[in-house]
This record gives structure tokens, sequence and C-alpha cells, in this order.
């Protein structure tokens, strides 16, 4: 974050401030080795995120940040930026300056590629694992004790049942809730039955946020709902957070949910930041992200860190994307573009 | 007042006047004064200590800076261009007139998300301008500049709004009078037409300015919600109350309370002092 640069900035009405753009510009006059401005010269990086991230990166920025000064002498300043990601894949669109972009799934960054041309549309093989440094997964929040005895994907469609998930148009997170319970109603019954599940699931969907953070406030903070479809890590930091007054149900199988990284070439081109910017993604994939990752429930990829955080996380049957929907860019064509399934089956 | 102008009514309506006041005062309790102290309540939850240290946490300082900056630019603008509008309105006959008296209603009439949208439009990246700005590495959108531009919009009116009235009801003798004895246009701005206006743009000025710091809409459009960078002091409210901190969003809220409660008080203290000189439609 910026607090040294801001903090030591008297308010100014000045063309850089107006600008807003010197955040790195404006310290590198003040270090004293002139000499070694070049090799030393300050740099920001913009990571553009999806919502359940933000304490994540808060960590991890604050680790690469050591950790790159430590090898490069570099100082670096690490700025965040939340929200739903689909939203959030459109501001980049629009012009937000993200060197990378951490969002909740590929369909979100394929749009980046598609619409703005920021990075090739073969970005996705450009880091190992689907260029995700850590998956995840859709599990049931309910309140403590379980009063409605929800189990399974069933129980949510039962009348009276308040289910909570965001909008899947905005939301990464409500999208992988969707497909998952897709996929467990289409294993019994097929598309059909899918779709049908699915349009009375949605009619227990009393608000639909935009991101899966809203979502999590709507149901932990203003309580309303009785079951939220959340991000796992989403969950066990709700309990975190406010406590126990809620039980996290696994259904009988949900989804790998694979949320990607990519370099945001064009951007990162323009600011000079390539080489700060791919030593971020690759610091991800190192033991030290992977052992943070695996502290805020994310499930690691990295062996080691996934071996000794292996009793945090319940094994349960996942489908993956590619497996049971053909990948994303079919999945969103399919479910979520306009006139898509969700949208003749939601009918608010 | 509806007592004296209504004599003939009968005994029995008047004595609902007082059950009148107290439901009005227990909606203003229930509408106005509880959210209020339930900002302070849950600002204090944790203590004075807890209280303080959320507001001199780096992104809430940057988010007050930058709140301020964005006023400072915006309200003074704002400022010079209400009272030309209606110095032009007020004291000239022109082709057109009515179309301009529209024009600066319109951002009281759309949506604020209408007027962040169009910044969007124009300037962001896929926007009518986007390219050109790119190539010349002009940033506007999700930086300051587009958030002067979306208050700017948003808070366009207040001056001009505040002013054409008191000034209509002025006419223009006597900065024709002025003009006849040989002063300057100039001169007779300075001279006649601004002391007549001071406290009635004082009032437009405040009204503009508590919008502009407590604009949250149309800011929220053109920010990004980078953290310590574009968030103003609404949207950094937002951003701890999903962070669950509800502690540092409510302290960063009661700094926006404060703000509003000082522009009422000022506003009182204008009315009381000025009422004479404020526009006729303001004494209530």
């Amino acid at each position: 974050m910026t607090q040294s640069h801001t903090l030591s900035r008297p308010l100014s009405l000045s063309r850089r401030g107006l600008l807003a753009s010197g955040a790195g510009a404006g310290t590198a006059a003040l270090l004293p080795a002139a000499a070694l401005a070049q090799a030393l010269k300050p740099a920001t990086l913009l990571n553009v995120s999806y919502d359940p991230t933000r304490e994540l990166y808060k960590e991890v920025n604050a680790a690469f940040a050591a950790y790159w000064k430590g090898r490069t002498g570099q100082v670096l300043t690490l700025q965040q930026s939340h929200g739903g990601s689909g939203k959030q894949a459109r501001s980049v669109i629009d012009g937000l300056q993200a060197d990378v972009v951490t969002l909740a799934l590929a369909a979100d960054i394929d749009e980046i590629a598609a619409r703005a041309k920021l990075l090739p549309a073969n970005w996705q093989s450009r880091l190992p694992n689907n260029s995700t440094p850590y998956t995840s997964t859709i599990v049931f929040l309910v309140r403590k004790g379980n009063p409605w005895k929800i189990r399974d994907w069933p129980d949510l469609i039962k009348p009276g049942i308040g289910v909570i998930t965001p909008n899947p148009k905005t939301s990464g997170g409500a999208r992988w809730a969707y497909l998952a319970a897709y996929q467990a109603a289409a294993k019994t019954g097929g598309d059909a039955a899918a779709q049908a599940y699915l349009t009375k699931l949605f009619k227990n969907v009393p608000v639909l946020d935009t991101g899966a953070r809203g979502s999590t406030t709507t149901f932990a903070q203003r309580k309303i709902g009785d079951v939220l479809l959340s991000w796992e890590n989403e969950a066990f930091l709700t309990i975190d957070e406010f406590g126990p007054n809620f039980d996290i149900v696994y259904p009988s199988s949900s989804i790998l949910a694979e949320p990607p990284v990519a370099l945001v070439d064009k951007n990162v081109d323009r600011h000079g930041t390539r080489t700060v910017a791919t030593g971020y993604l690759n610091f991800l994939y190192s033991p030290r992200a992977q052992e943070i990752i695996a502290r805020h429930h994310f499930r690691p990829r990295d062996p080691a860190a996934a071996a000794k955080y292996a009793s945090a996380f319940k094994q349960i049957p996942l489908v993956t994307i590619d497996g049971a929907f053909g990948g994303w860019k079919q999945a969103q064509a399919t479910h979520f573009a306009d006139g898509g399934v969700f949208d003749r089956i939601y009918k608010p | 007042m509806t007592a004296a102008a209504i004599p003939t009514r009968r005994r029995r309506d008047l004595n609902l006047a007082p059950l009148m006041i107290l439901a009005s005062a227990a909606v203003m309790a229930g509408l106005i004064l509880m959210p209020l102290v339930v900002v302070f309540h849950d600002a204090l939850a944790k203590g004075v200590g807890a209280y303080f240290a959320a507001l001199k946490e780096p992104d809430a300082l940057a988010a007050v800076r930058l709140t301020l900056l964005v006023a400072a630019i915006s309200v003074p603008l704002n400022a010079v261009f209400g009272v030309s509008a209606a110095w032009a309105i007020s004291k000239f006959e022109f082709r057109g007139k009515s179309v301009l008296l529209t024009l600066i209603d319109m951002p009281f009439s759309i949506s604020p998300v209408v007027s962040g949208l169009v910044w969007v439009l124009l300037f962001g990246a896929q926007g009518l301008f986007g390219t050109w700005l790119i190539d010349h590495d002009v940033k506007i959108i999700f930086a300051t500049p587009g958030l002067v531009l979306a208050t700017i919009l948003v808070t366009f009116p207040f001056v001009a709004r505040e002013l054409i009235p008191l000034m209509q009801q002025q006419g223009a003798d006597e900065e024709a009078a002025a003009l006849t004895l040989g002063a300057s246009g100039l001169t007779t701005f300075w001279r006649v037409t601004l002391p007549n206006i001071k406290w009635a743009l004082l009032y437009g000025v405040l009204l503009c300015n508590a919008r502009a710091m407590g604009e949250f809409g149309a800011v929220s459009v053109v920010s990004g919600h980078i953290r310590g960078l574009t968030n103003t002091l609404p949207l950094h409210v937002e951003v701890l109350y999903n962070d669950y901190d509800s502690v540092g969003a409510f302290s960063a809220a009661s700094v926006l309370a404060g703000l509003g409660i000082l522009t009422l008080v000022l506003k009182s203290v204008l009315e009381w002092r000025h009422s004479g000189e404020l526009s006729a439609n303001r004494k209530h």
C-alpha cells in the first residue's frame, strides 16, 4: 500500500497530486543513494483481485515486498483492489491499470484478453497448474447447530429455506456455486433435472449481492437466510471473524474452483514492471506464499504445504470445470452469457 | 402560524397540533437521530483508543486526504461556474436561457451511477478518447481526475441554484446604476453584485461541499477501489465494512457525519444571521 508515501506528503493541489500517477516517482527523488536510483527505483504494483482475497493478499503483499527488497534491493508499493470478479474484469477492460489480475475464474481473464487485448489468449498456459496457485471449492455455511438440517444439495430447494449466494453475472464465487449445484443435480437427472433444480434453488434466494463478500455480510452480519453458498475459504474466515455462530457443511460433491492469476502484458510494459510483476506471480507458487495461502484456508498446490494442512481441508468428490462443463469458455457461453441458462431460470 | 391563519377552524382540530409535533419529533428521532447515534456508538464500540487508531490508519488518512483534495478542486470550480451562470441568467436576456437552466438542473434528476458511467464511456480504455489517453499516458478514470469530474458533475447545480432566485429578485437596477456612474463591468461585479450575494454564495458553497465530500455512487463507478489511492472517505467506509472492520468503518463514517453536522451548524448560523440576504425561498 502507499502508506509511507501518502503519509509523508502534505495535502497539495500540485499537478502531481492531481494526476495521482506519481505514486512511485514521488519517493524516487528522496532516496539518498541517487547513484543506485536507476537499479533500485521503487516500483508500484497493482493487483486487481476478487472479493474474498482481501486478507490473503494483504499478507502475501507484505511478504513479497520484504522478499523482493532482500533479493533486489528494490522498494515496492503493492496496491490492491477488490470486488466481484466480473466487475473487476470490467474495470480492467475500462482502463484500471492492473499489473496483475488475480480473479475468481478463467472466464473473467478471458474477457480481458478478448475485449481489451491486454494479454494473449493463451495466458492460462504461461504459469503452472492452469495459472492457479491454489484451489478452493464451494461449501455450505449454516447457522450454529444447523437448525434446518441442511446436509446436501437437495435440501436447498425445500420450501422456506433462504439461500444466500451472489449474482452469477458479477461474482465469480456465485458462478462456481451455480455450477457446483448444477453438476450435483445433473448427475441423477441430466440437464433438464439440473435446470429444474436451479429454478427452484434461485426461488429460495432472497437477495443477490454483486460479490462474495457482500453475500457473506448479508448472511453473517445482517442475518438474512439459512444457508450461504460460500467459497470454502470465505466460510472459514466467517467463523474466524464472527466466532462459533456458524457451521460449515460439506455437500456430497462440489466443484474444484481454480481462481487464476495472470500478468497484464500491455499494462506492465507501459509501467515498466514486467520483471517485478512476473516475480510476484512466481512468488505465489513458492513454499512461503503457499504456507500463507493455506493459512487463509485456500487449498495450496505445493505438496509440502498441502500435506501439512491436509487435515484442514475435507476431501470430497470435486468435479472439474473442464470435465463437467467443457471448460470456462463453453460454461460461460452456455450458462452466464446474455440469454444463457441463468437468464432463463432466474425470474426475480 | 397555522392557528393564526385559520381562526375559523374548530378547536378540536387545533388540539391535534401537539400530537402532530410529537409525531414528527418521533419520526425525526427514528429516522435521523437514531442512525446518527448508531454511527458513533459502533465507532466507539471498542473504546476511544480503537476509534482513534482506526482514524490514524494510513488508508483512512489517505481517504480523508483524497476526499479533501477532490472537494478542494471541485467546489471552487463549481462556485465560479455557479456565480457566472447565475449572473448570466439573472442579469441578462439571451436565447437559450431556459435550456441553460434545464441543463444546470440535470444532475439533480439523473442517477449518480450515470454521472459516473458517462466519464467511463468518454475516458475509459474502451471509451471515445480511451486510445488517445493511453497513448499519451494520461490517467483520468480510476484516478483522481475521474473522481473530480464525477464530483463536479454531481454537485454542479448547488451554487447556481442557490443564487439564481436571489439575483433575479434583486434585479439589475444597482448594476445599471453603477455602470451609469462609470464603473467598469468587473468593478460592478466586485463592488455591487458580489456583496449582494455573498451570504447566499457561502450557503451554496456549503451545500455543494457537503455533497462533494459525501458523494458515493458516481465516484464509486470511476474509482477502481485501489486502497490508499483512489478510495474517498465514503468508499473507504464500504471497504472497511466489507472487511468486517466495523469499528474502522463507523469511525470513518463518524468523520463524514461530523462534517455533515458541521455543515448543518454553519448553515443554521447563516440562516439565522443573514436570512434577509439569503434567497427568498430559503426563509422557511
